[in-house]
């Protein structure tokens, strides 16, 4: 294995490709008793057109959690049972981008991590499973679209994009669960569940010889084709909606703003550190907007805001509870043009980047924050425990270039969600 | 891991785990005092105002900054229930020293930091400012309305509050709209003086540094604070289910209906009732699991919660409205199955692997060590880690069945759609 020391965050990471493509990647984490394996295919709610055997498949929107789901069945029982017999409690996400599956455990490790590699890269569905499945995940959709938080971000996607698969709730609706079959759901796993798609991260103190030839002996030895994936044409930059307003059963209305970047594909890390420096300098919780917007009664405690990247997606966003939604936003863009024209306080911007440094040094707390970022830094090229270097080459103007260009009105949109009492007075 | 629990003075205690593997150190200081519906509403509104401005940092953007130069250090305010005592303070993150860049020392600063904002606040004329005690009434009183855009969590909440009607455990853990609007920046200030000297207090600290250095640096950060006959953490009361459960429903407009049960559980072989509830509901090899959610496909989610100071377990469950009798009587029958002993030994089995892996893995968090010692300091119930296993180990069968039979229906509480019909 290849052995990377990271001396400024004190991390030593171990990696290996295995001869059917599947990434391996190990993170030592000498005086704890737990251990993590995170088991993740490149895979998620926006996959929903790709190519496999020369065939474009156009899947339904919600199939790669469907799968998730439906993973976990396998021909002798259930994984998950299996697994929490073992102290071993298994779990599993979808993202847009990723579909992941992971446990944590303190004893009985290397059986787990068999349990974990098998049932994810051996399909066993029936139409009797299939159909079974379909009322649980209507449920978890309702109980999603109940969901303030969800709901405006979902509406903001929407607003910013025309035609970006981002706009698709992950777990797709009712109604487009509906013609997903044992079928469609072989194909999916065909497509993306090959080794040469995936990777593997166990973080604890384990024996990385034995994490390799357990992987080696469980997972099938074809990598399989590489895909070939449709997320439709790039968009341009102007916004598809300006604003959306939805009437739900909630206390307070509430907001979120977006500002649509260029997604480009040079440099992704580089230009997410930046659009999340950019976003606390201008709106986070030391920032004067911050401050003069909760004085005036105008945000509370829930605002935030952060930068967020997707395949052909980049977006700055922020909002929270508010009742003068169209206020705040406009005074989001006063000041980022107030920074792009006097320039960023070089004293302040030292603070947030010192301060940005020891966030992400802090998340590395989490074994799961380790995990995603190395699948995430994996699949989409890049190094997440390479911060402390990025940090030092990002300068001031870097951060002025960002706002004068984003923070824009041709690239807003507003996402708003108001009490139904109030939507029907 | 050796944890050090002294008395600094009467009521104070100081609890440290000396833990090298951590990024970052954590401090924590918590005031405890018995839940009561007088003293909710600015128990949960003080740490707010506390968290707006100090003599130093007048205001949040200083404070911010004076965080951002410790290394983007976190500090929140905390407001919490354990057993019937409500708990709030201050938790402090941040990074260890190794990682400084200019290797500066941040634990001294930190705790000064923490004991500026719980000792030292921004004050005007001998009281809070005014503005930021609006301004966080405001928020707080925000917070409670929100407490409806979660439904999942305003059942729960709203079955204990009916369940435990009259007892300390059902009073809203913020408190109400009412008693926070009654409230002013004179009132809030006395709270503040009173409850420095009368709450029973718990220092926490896990990190790399050396048991005197933080007591030190605490010390340091805590001058000042006043002595005073502090109350001890009450003992919660077990209270029997009526003769007939109590059904309650309220309607709104929403797509998925909530169910949620409320049981008196009183048993007093308190291990086995862990593991009974893991086994009836409380993990996914649960009885609630598998049959409810996917034999039958009832729900989304259904699941139980063991409150082991207050002696109850509750039950929440997100399905279909037309489902509701038969998820009810479901949930009733799975319950009746491990009263009656009717479980697989892999059930249990994997039920005491389950916490068992929980109890141990807490090590590996220093937030959750510092709940947990919370939690022991609130109940007084100090469990050694390996004999509390030991035990778990030892539950037989029957132990569990015997403590699912101290089980009792107490409330039902439904949370329908419009235009249902039950």
């Amino acid at each position: 294995m290849t052995k990377t020391e990271y001396p400024r965050i004190g991390e030593t990471v171990l990696t290996e490709t295995l001869p059917n493509g599947l990434r391996v990647v190990i993170v030592p984490k000498p005086g704890y008793r737990k251990r993590y394996a995170f088991f993740t295919t490149r895979y998620g709610g926006m996959d929903m057109r790709f190519k496999l055997d020369g065939v474009w498949h156009d899947t339904p929107a919600g199939i790669a959690h469907y799968l998730e789901h439906k993973m976990f069945d396998t021909e002798d029982g259930d994984a998950m049972q299996a697994l929490s017999l073992n102290g071993a409690e298994p779990n599993a996400f979808t993202a847009n981008s990723m579909t992941a599956y992971y446990f944590d455990c303190t004893e009985h490790f290397e059986e787990n991590l068999r349990v974990l590699l098998s049932f994810v890269s051996v399909p066993y569905f029936t139409q009797e499973s299939v159909d079974k499945e379909r009322g649980i995940i209507a449920q978890e959709i309702r109980m999603t679209e109940d969901g303030p938080d969800w709901r405006v971000y979902k509406n903001l996607l929407a607003c910013l994009y025309r035609s970006n698969p981002a706009r698709v709730p992950i777990a797709g609706t009712v109604e487009s669960i509906q013609e997903i079959t044992p079928e469609t759901l072989y194909a999916c796993h065909k497509a993306f569940y090959a080794p040469s798609n995936m990777l593997l991260c166990v973080v604890g103190n384990v024996d990385a010889d034995t994490v390799l030839s357990i992987a080696n002996e469980v997972l099938p030895a074809e990598p399989g084709e590489p895909i070939e994936r449709d997320y439709g044409a790039e968009e341009e930059l102007s916004v598809f909606q300006k604003s959306m307003t939805f009437p739900m059963e909630i206390a307070s209305p509430q907001f979120l703003v977006g500002f649509k970047c260029p997604a480009g594909d040079d440099d992704l890390f580089r230009q997410s550190l930046i659009g999340e420096l950019a976003c606390d300098i201008l709106l986070g919780d030391s920032s004067p907007l911050f401050m003069r917007l909760y004085d005036e009664g105008l945000i509370n405690g829930s605002f935030g805001g952060d930068f967020d990247q997707l395949p052909g997606v980049a977006y700055l966003f922020a909002g929270g509870e508010c009742k003068e939604p169209e206020k705040v936003s406009q005074a989001i863009m006063d000041e980022a043009a107030r920074l792009a024209r006097e320039g960023v306080d070089e004293t302040f911007y030292q603070q947030i980047r010192r301060a940005n440094f020891g966030a992400s040094l802090r998340s590395l707390g989490s074994f799961e924050n380790i995990a995603v970022g190395m699948a995430d830094g994996y699949f989409r090229g890049f190094d997440p425990y390479r911060f402390p270097e990025v940090y030092d080459s990002i300068t001031k103007a870097d951060i002025e270039a960002f706002l004068r260009e984003n923070i824009v009105e041709e690239r807003r949109a507003i996402s708003m969600l108001v009490p139904k009492s109030e939507a029907n007075a | 891991m050796r944890t050090v629990r002294k008395e600094l003075s009467p009521g104070v205690f100081f609890n440290y785990i000396p833990a090298k593997k951590f990024k970052n150190g954590l401090l924590s200081v918590q005031l405890l005092m018995p839940i009561s519906a007088e003293t909710v509403a600015p128990g949960a509104l003080l740490p707010a105002v506390l968290r707006r401005g100090t003599e130093r940092c007048r205001d949040m953007r200083a404070l911010s900054c004076a965080l951002d130069l410790l290394y983007g250090a976190g500090l929140s305010y905390t407001v919490r229930k354990k057993g019937e005592n409500q708990c709030f303070g201050f938790l402090m993150s941040f990074i260890d020293d190794q990682y400084a860049l200019g290797g500066e020392k941040l634990l001294e600063p930190s705790a000064d930091l923490l004991g500026e904002v719980l000792l030292r606040p921004a004050t005007e004329n001998g009281a809070f400012l005014p503005a930021y005690v609006d301004g966080e009434k405001d928020n707080l009183t925000d917070a409670i309305r929100s407490i409806l855009d979660d439904k999942r969590d305003y059942a729960d909440k709203r079955l204990i509050e009916e369940m435990c009607r009259g007892e300390r455990y059902g009073i809203p853990r913020l408190g109400t709209e009412e008693a926070v609007a009654a409230l002013d920046s004179a009132a809030l200030y006395d709270f503040y003086q009173r409850i420095l000297m009368t709450a029973h207090m718990e220092l926490f600290y896990c990190g790399s540094a050396e048991q005197e250095r933080v007591e030190d640096a605490l010390r340091h950060g805590l001058r000042g604070l006043p002595h005073g006959e502090r109350v001890e953490p009450t003992r919660s009361i077990r209270v029997a289910a009526p003769a007939q459960p109590r059904y309650l429903d309220e309607t709104m407009d929403v797509t998925q209906g909530k169910l949620s049960l409320g049981f008196r559980a009183p048993a007093e072989d308190e291990h086995a009732m862990l593991l009974a509830n893991l086994v009836f509901g409380g993990y996914s090899n649960s009885k609630l699991f598998l049959n409810v959610r996917e034999k039958l496909s009832l729900c989304y989610y259904a699941s139980s919660a063991y409150h082991r100071s207050k002696g109850i377990v509750t039950v929440s469950s997100g399905i279909e409205f037309a489902d509701y009798q038969r998820a009810h009587d479901e949930i009733l029958s799975q319950l009746k199955a491990v009263q009656a002993g009717d479980f697989e030994p892999r059930e249990l089995d994997g039920a005491k692997s389950v916490l068992i892996n929980a109890i141990r893995s807490r090590e590996d968090s220093g937030m959750r060590m510092e709940e947990n010692t919370l939690g022991q300091a609130a109940t007084g119930l100090w469990e050694d880690e390996e004999t509390l296993i030991a035990d778990l180990q030892a539950v037989t069968p029957e132990r569990v069945a015997a403590a699912a039979q101290s089980m009792a229906l107490d409330t039902v509480y439904f949370l329908k759609g419009e235009g249902d019909a039950k």
